[in-house]
């Protein structure tokens, strides 16, 4: 993976999968450059013998392939910055995953293009979950919501709609550029 | 958020596409984009943007854009397949941004695949 970003469009769908409602997605610049990102969903949780596996490459929930990378390779690049993963988890109410990245490391990927992701993540899950994405910095904070988005396009309207899915990109780029424009290329 | 008005100025306009869509009937040409693991890795984002802009560019209101998992050919990511309604589907691969106006003007607006891009001509070499 080349960006930040891109490991929340593929790391998402395991809350998707999960069968989440509500996904959140946090992106939390420190002053000293740690960059927290999590997600928080309200999916199936994992029993505590396979979150003590999950971390593994040869640890997987689908039935294809033996293997699994979204996390070992989050976990990669999260520690090559000198940051860490944290995955809490409890059977019945939901997951957090938490990647924690040195952004003044030069071994930190960029956050990369965060507006696109959003944006990819709704188009593949138009009508459920409903996802919420936080971010702040010293310079400031932003909020973007799925469910507001839904109440004003109606029922009629599907998310999913091309005008929507570039709304929603360009929308979230214009909020994210003051908070985390920094860190972003 | 900017603005949520201009998202009202979206509704009117996409529900105005939605009824020519319901009133034509017309049987809609499914655009599939692996996004597993493999896919994101390769550079399947920009590819499933590439097609959102470029639908919405030509106002293709049969179109629908969804996603997939891992087929399990990752060398061969970012993949896209092209289903024509009552047309076999067509798997491009290796499948980069500047050659999605390329497939969506020759095979999903005019109805012939681009066939150097195609899984066939890919598996040839």
């Amino acid at each position: 993976m080349k960006e930040i970003a891109l490991h929340l469009l593929d790391i998402v769908q395991n809350s998707v999968t999960a069968g989440a409602a509500h996904v959140d997605i946090g992106f939390a610049l420190a002053e000293d450059g740690m960059l927290s990102m999590s997600v928080r969903d309200d999916g199936c949780g994992m029993s505590p013998e396979f979150l003590e596996r999950v971390r593994s490459p040869f640890v997987t929930t689908r039935t294809t392939r033996k293997v699994g990378l979204g996390i070992p390779l989050l976990m990669q690049n999260a520690m090559q910055s000198g940051g860490d993963v944290d995955i809490q988890s409890e059977q019945g109410a939901g997951t957090v995953i938490t990647a924690r990245f040195m952004t003044r490391s030069i071994d930190c990927l960029p956050l990369g293009d965060l507006a696109s992701t959003m944006a990819s993540i709704v188009m593949g899950c138009p009508d459920k979950p409903e996802f919420t994405l936080r971010c702040s910095s010293p310079a400031g904070e932003m909020v973007f919501s799925t469910e507001e988005v839904r109440a004003a396009l109606g029922d009629e309207v599907s998310l999913s709609e091309p005008d929507v899915i570039i709304w929603i990109q360009q929308s979230i780029q214009e909020e994210i550029e003051p908070i985390l424009g920094g860190i972003m290329r | 958020m900017k603005s949520l008005a201009e998202l009202e100025a979206i509704r009117k306009k996409t529900l105005s596409r939605i009824n020519l869509r319901n009133e034509e009937k017309s049987e809609t040409t499914r655009v599939v984009v692996g996004m597993a693991t493999c896919g994101i890795a390769a550079g399947a984002r920009p590819v499933m943007l590439a097609f959102m802009d470029e639908i919405e560019k030509r106002q293709l209101s049969h179109v629908t854009v969804s996603q997939t998992g891992c087929i399990g050919m990752c060398r061969l990511e970012p993949m896209v397949d092209v289903i024509l309604p009552g047309q076999e589907k067509v798997t491009y691969v290796h499948v980069k941004p500047e050659m999605v106006p390329r497939i969506v003007a020759e095979h999903i607006v005019n109805g012939r695949p681009v066939e150097e891009y195609t899984i066939g001509a890919a598996e040839k070499n």
